[in-house]
């Protein structure tokens, strides 16, 4: 991101004005102010953390197919927190990501089975899906002015409506779906662990998002337009077309995060993403991304999927029954809301 | 520029014809009036002031000129051609750069960011056409020189997000993003209502110098000295219309001010 061009650098190589501009500051303000820079820091320490915790709780956390398994858990929620990035950069938030993801499954999985379209032509049918949904976020939300959070929570019920007319509530098994869709719950093995393919798309587009965002005018002017809407419209920046872009790119990840959805599950169900909607919306948070917009960082996200993940899996190998597993992301999406809160009053 | 010189100084501003030029304006907030029917010439190389009270509707004139705001009614035209901003950007195309009052930065990028803010510069080559990569190097070299050009010396580091400047030195951005890429018309509204006075007089300088360039500026001040200081003439905002437009010879500062709180009339003047 531009208000981290000096990232190139190591962080603390060279003295920093930015920095000094604020003296007679204490080891708490100097923390605050490097967590300020730099959003993934914090998460980036709590999964260090978490795993060395976790590890010494119960030794078999290293164990490979427990990694195996963790990374799985994380590759559609991962995918999925991407998009979710995405909008909650430019101030929004997307409740309908999860429903997009499963309508656009519902609709790769019954063409490619019951209907005889052939696999890609199907992954594409979906994928179109899966951009028109969220280009009516979009729409809604530039057009009629409405609130992200008003526009997703209409659309979410809309969409799940949707899945569920569609596929007449029926799921499809993995037998019945083509090996290209399925495909991406396929492993290889690196170093004893074994990985699907869905964890390296995944992998994949954090690298492409990372790039865009950092890179390309584009990147800048989304996180422009949460920092300061008024000012990114008065710089020349075409807000709605931004703003439209982000919800429509949005759709288009969710998409992938369809097919790794289906690969995972090896099946696509009506019902099967209930609760992924706030898993990534705290991923992104915890990620150290700000609901304010205009903050944060895309890997960060991606530690807050793992932080979710690894928090699921070792307190499960730790014989901690799920509710606690729930408990503690709970307390961890306050906390790191509280720690974003702390945090900005850096600004003046 | 040429007309000018041939008619000579001694010729009345009327005959040239004006860069920017406002006919009419009228723009109305619900049942707000910010601008009743607002006419306004800008000549060729000139500083044109605009006084008047909180309320006046100095912003909304500015934002309609710049494309900020679409008035309701009136005329626009530039060089003598209607012209129709729907858009901020369509006025940076045309070369009319403005300093908002509000500022328009945004406060978590870096000094260098927020002079490209909008127009970032590519890379050469396949890294800008296909990857459209940034030219953030590029772009931090040219704002380091065209800040020291400009002479603004509050601004030592581009690389410190606004965020973490004083007031001042985010007006300090502000103008020299106009200033940078201003090439027909620059806008500046009260843009040394933050600086000390060392940083206002260097925001004076710039516009003696954006004049002798031959770029005519608009600046909106609530500080009299300054205007009278550096205007050609000062156009008076009172209740969204134009309580008139004077000189600095053909006034005082205390006359501009009643005429501005409508103790007088333009045309009292002298009788
Ligand atoms: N976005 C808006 N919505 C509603 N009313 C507005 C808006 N912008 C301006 N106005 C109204 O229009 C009138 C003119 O405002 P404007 O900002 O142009 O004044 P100004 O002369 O720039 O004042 P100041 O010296 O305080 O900057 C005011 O009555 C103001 O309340
Ligand atoms: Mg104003």
């Amino acid at each position: 991101m531009s208000h981290q061009t000096t990232e190139a650098s190591p962080p603390a190589a060279q003295p920093d004005l930015a920095v000094e501009f604020l003296d007679r500051r204490t080891p708490v303000d100097r923390a605050r102010q490097a967590l300020h820079k730099y959003p993934a820091l914090s998460p980036g320490i709590v999964i260090i953390l978490a795993i060395i915790v976790f590890g010494l709780l119960n030794p078999r956390f290293f164990y490979a197919n427990n990694l195996s398994l963790v990374s799985q858990q994380v590759a559609v929620v991962g995918t999925l927190a991407i998009a979710q990035t995405l909008v909650i950069l430019t101030a929004g938030i997307d409740l309908s990501v999860g429903a997009i993801m499963v309508l656009a499954s519902m609709v790769m999985a019954q063409l490619a089975s019951h209907n005889g379209v052939p696999a890609p032509i199907a992954l594409l049918l979906g994928l179109v899906v899966a951009l028109a949904a969220g280009a009516l976020n979009g729409i809604l939300v530039t057009r009629l002015k409405l609130p992200p959070f008003i526009v997703t929570l209409g659309t979410l019920s809309i969409f799940i409506a949707l899945t569920l007319l569609y596929s007449n509530s029926a799921s499809v098994t993995g037998q019945d779906i083509p090996g290209l869709i399925t495909g991406t719950g396929n492993t290889f093995k690196i170093g004893g662990v074994n990985f699907t393919y869905g964890v390296v798309m995944m992998l994949l587009l954090y690298i492409v998002m990372a790039f865009i965002l950092n890179s390309t005018a584009w990147g800048r002017h989304v996180y422009t337009v949460g920092d300061d809407k008024e000012a990114a419209r008065l710089s020349g920046i075409r807000v709605n077309r931004v703003l439209m872009s982000v919800y429509v790119a949005a759709g288009a990840i969710i998409a992938v995060g369809s097919w790794i959805q289906i690969g995972r599950a090896d099946a696509a169900s009506p019902n099967a993403g209930t609760d992924i909607n706030l898993d990534t919306i705290t991923a992104v948070v915890i990620g150290g991304t700000s609901l304010f917009g205009g903050r944060g960082n895309i890997w960060g996200s991606l530690l807050g999927a793992l932080i979710v993940g690894v928090f699921r899996n070792g307190l499960a190998l730790a014989g901690l029954d799920v509710l606690y597993q729930t408990l503690a992301v709970g307390v961890l999406i306050i906390v790191a809301v509280s720690v974003d809160q702390w945090i900005r009053k850096v600004r003046k | 520029m040429t007309t000018a010189n041939i008619l000579g100084p001694e010729s009345p501003a009327q005959t040239r014809q004006p860069v920017l030029q406002a006919r009419n304006l009228v723009k109305t907030y619900g049942r707000v009036v910010g601008l009743d029917g607002v006419s306004l010439e800008l000549y060729p190389g000139e500083v044109l002031a605009i006084i008047g009270d909180n309320g006046a509707g100095k912003s909304t004139l500015v934002k309609c000129l710049t494309g900020a705001e679409v008035p309701d009614q009136g005329e626009i035209l530039l060089d003598g051609q209607t012209v129709r901003f729907r858009r901020p950007q369509d006025a940076h195309e045309a070369g009319i750069e403005t300093v908002y009052q509000s500022l328009a930065v945004s406060p978590a990028l870096d000094v260098a960011s927020n002079l490209y803010l909008g127009r970032e510069r590519r890379k050469a080559g396949i890294l800008g056409s296909v990857f459209r990569m940034m030219d953030k190097k590029g772009m931090r070299k040219e704002a380091e020189e065209g800040l020291r050009n400009l002479g603004i010396s509050t601004l030592q580091d581009v690389t410190v997000p606004v965020e973490n400047l004083s007031g001042g030195q985010r007006q300090a951005v502000a103008v020299a993003r106009a200033a940078a890429f201003g090439s027909k018309v620059v806008v500046l509204d009260e843009p040394t209502a933050a600086l000390g006075v060392r940083e206002s007089n260097q925001v004076l300088q710039l516009v003696r110098t954006l004049r002798e360039r031959g770029i005519p500026v608009i600046l909106i001040s609530h500080n009299m000295p300054h205007v009278f200081e550096v205007a050609d003439r000062i156009h008076i905002q009172r209740l969204g219309k134009c309580a008139g437009t004077i000189t600095p010879q053909s006034h005082t500062m205390t006359e501009a001010v009643a005429i501005m709180t409508g103790a007088r009339k333009v045309d009292e003047k002298g009788a």
